[in-house]
């Protein structure tokens, strides 16, 4: 048997790779169809079918349930779960660090310190009234987390270890001030808030996904534009700024594009956890950190997940439709152990 | 053609390293040695002259250009920095590290010829049959061979090697020296490269530089500069050169 040269034996590889995106994305097609078709009501994967190609050939309600119920939610899934996945990770090659996720820098507990605001005191900091006024005070809040990084990193000589540090003090910051919101609101302002941090996809509408979808459409052509000179920072900030690139403004390009990200998807649909940490996770395992690869299998292998679990959410007891922050962590932590426990332990660290 | 520093100063908040460092013009296809004792600032020197840095004072020219009037990417094309060895965490291949060195971030595709280029570098350095390994499943020794590979398929005008052999074995310390001292040759590049082991720096370099106390203190032949009270002084040993049978050079240190 001859042995292949390098350059062949690379070629090859890279065509696995090709295939193992292509397989992430034909499995996110089936999870999203098994989404539309399971719910409460039961009805056949033709008849919601039927109802999805020609919404006037079936009963009125059948045709509500599907296009204003279960597409919405199903849709809302994949984009919330592509947007944690590639700020997943985003954040976890700019910091160096495979633990991280989009809400380790105190993003989504700022958010869900605004949330908490608006719930509980009527305090909105912008105009805004109606279903989009707990959001948008969510996101002014995550935005505002993401601001003051910024203006950390500004300073002279802060290494990436203190910067987390910093994220984490913020973190604590807003979960005590949100613990005092708590501790002072009613009962039932109480139950809106924890409703709320549950995270759920029940909230999906029409105008919340074109916002999604037009987020995606301007950070991913970015990501993508950069995506070589983010493989070179996995090597290490010094490696990679002997190669030419400009580490510190391409730390904040992408900083930028995570806290957009991270701030939208949980003023949409609450905190929602391991999505952003495990399917990077799945993607490094599949593919490695070549960032072609890398990122758009975690963007699909995260919103495989928040399909899977939105569909599970709606299998467990009949006619009841969990949070799926809960599903997604039930889902999401024995997952991640067993990820832990069979990974090499190389990739990780 | 040359690589020349001029009044170069720079600190680390208040510690002041170099104030007003001179180095004369470097010549192309000159092997230099750049020694000195721990902490003197050789790795500062190296970040400067790659751009990693930014001095206070003090110009760096190449050809008669300043450097810092280039763009990050024009710069790292002529200019290369291997840095100290550290350990690489990322979860890719020998292959796609050294290609990534080859292509730099530019995009476009991937030709015929890029991969040919890494594929004899990765022959040339003895370490084809690792290509398809994770850089985080290599030894030390590897990972070190697998920098200078992409060193190698880089081809810039300066190549800066920051202690390039200290986690080779012997036989690889030799075969690596004698690829930097050809590739240095053939091609014409300044090679600087800062090393320890005073013994393989004068059996391969054409010129030594000490660094010490902020300024290039001796600069020569080696055994010029190794004879030197500086060096000797700047180290805190006595250093004595001696010619073995096959003509090779000794270099014997003894507490002062």
């Amino acid at each position: 048997m001859t042995t292949l040269r390098a350059g062949e034996r690379y070629r090859r590889r890279i065509f696995r790779k090709s295939m193992f995106v292509a397989g992430t994305f034909a499995a996110l097609a089936i999870a999203v169809c098994s989404d539309i078709a399971i719910g409460p009501g039961w009805y056949s994967p033709l008849e919601v079918l039927t109802a999805l190609v020609s919404p006037e050939s079936v009963e009125p309600k059948l045709a509500i349930i599907v296009w204003d119920v279960r597409l919405p939610v199903a849709v809302m899934a994949v984009l919330v779960g592509a947007m944690l996945g590639v700020a997943g990770a985003q954040m976890q090659t700019i910091l160096h660090n495979p633990l991280a996720d989009p809400f380790t820098l105190g993003i989504s507990s700022a958010a869900s310190f605004g949330a908490a605001l608006a719930i509980a005191l009527g305090i909105g900091l912008l105009p805004t009234g109606g279903s989009f006024f707990i959001t948008a005070n969510a996101f002014v809040f995550a935005l505002a987390t993401s601001l003051v990084l910024f203006l950390f990193t500004r300073m002279r000589g802060v290494t990436i270890e203190t910067f987390v540090l910093v994220g984490i003090a913020l973190f604590f910051t807003f979960n005590a001030l949100l613990a005092f919101i708590q501790y002072q609101s009613s009962e039932a302002q109480l139950q809106q808030i924890v409703f709320w941090m549950m995270g759920s996809l029940a909230r999906a509408t029409w105008t919340k996904i074109g916002i999604c979808a037009l987020l995606l459409a301007l950070v991913v052509p970015l990501a993508w534009a950069r995506n070589s000179m983010m493989t070179a920072l996995t090597m290490g900030d010094e490696r990679a700024a002997s190669l030419g690139v400009p580490v510190a403004r391409l730390r904040l390009e992408m900083l930028t594009s995570i806290s957009l990200l991270a701030a939208t998807a949980t003023a949409f649909v609450g905190t929602i956890g391991f999505v952003g940490l495990v399917g990077p996770h799945i993607a490094r395992m599949l593919v490695g950190e070549d960032q072609r690869y890398f990122l758009p299998v975690s963007a699909s292998a995260g919103a495989i997940i928040l399909s899977a679990a939105s569909t599970l959410s709606k299998g467990i007891t009949p006619g009841v439709i969990y949070p799926i922050g809960i599903i997604t962590a039930l889902v999401g932590v024995p997952f991640f152990l067993s990820l832990i426990l069979s990974i090499r332990k190389e990739t990780w660290r | 053609m040359s690589l020349e520093i001029s009044g170069l100063g720079f600190a680390y908040r208040t510690h002041r390293l170099f104030d007003r460092l001179d180095a004369p013009s470097l010549q192309r296809g000159e092997l230099t040695a750049l020694v000195g004792p721990n902490g003197v600032g050789k790795s500062s020197l190296f970040r400067l002259v790659a751009g990693l840095l930014n001095p206070s004072c003090g110009r760096i020219y190449l050809d008669g250009c300043d450097i810092s009037g280039m763009s990050d990417r024009h710069r790292a094309e002529r200019i290369f920095l291997l840095t100290q060895h550290t350990a690489m965490r990322a979860t890719l291949c020998v292959f796609d590290v050294v290609l990534l060195a080859k292509r730099g971030w530019s995009g476009g595709k991937t030709t015929g010829d890029d991969i040919a280029c890494v594929e004899q570098a990765l022959e040339e350095l003895g370490i084809d049959h690792l290509s398809d390994r994770l850089v985080t499943e290599l030894s030390g020794g590897q990972q070190q061979l697998v920098a200078l590979c992409q060193a190698l398929v880089r081809n810039p005008d300066v190549l800066l090697l920051d202690e390039p052999t200290s986690a080779l074995d012997l036989r690889r310390q030799l075969e690596v020296m004698s690829i930097v001292q050809r590739v240095t040759r053939e091609r014409g590049i300044v090679t600087i490269a800062a090393l320890h082991d005073l013994g393989l720096a004068c059996r391969f370099a054409d010129r030594f530089l000490l660094l010490y106390e902020g300024q290039i203190a001796a600069d020569g032949q080696p055994q010029e500069v190794l004879g030197a009270e500086v060096t000797s002084d700047a180290y805190g040993v006595r250093l004595a050169i001696e010619e073995t049978s096959n003509g090779a050079m000794m270099v014997h240190a003894d507490l002062a």
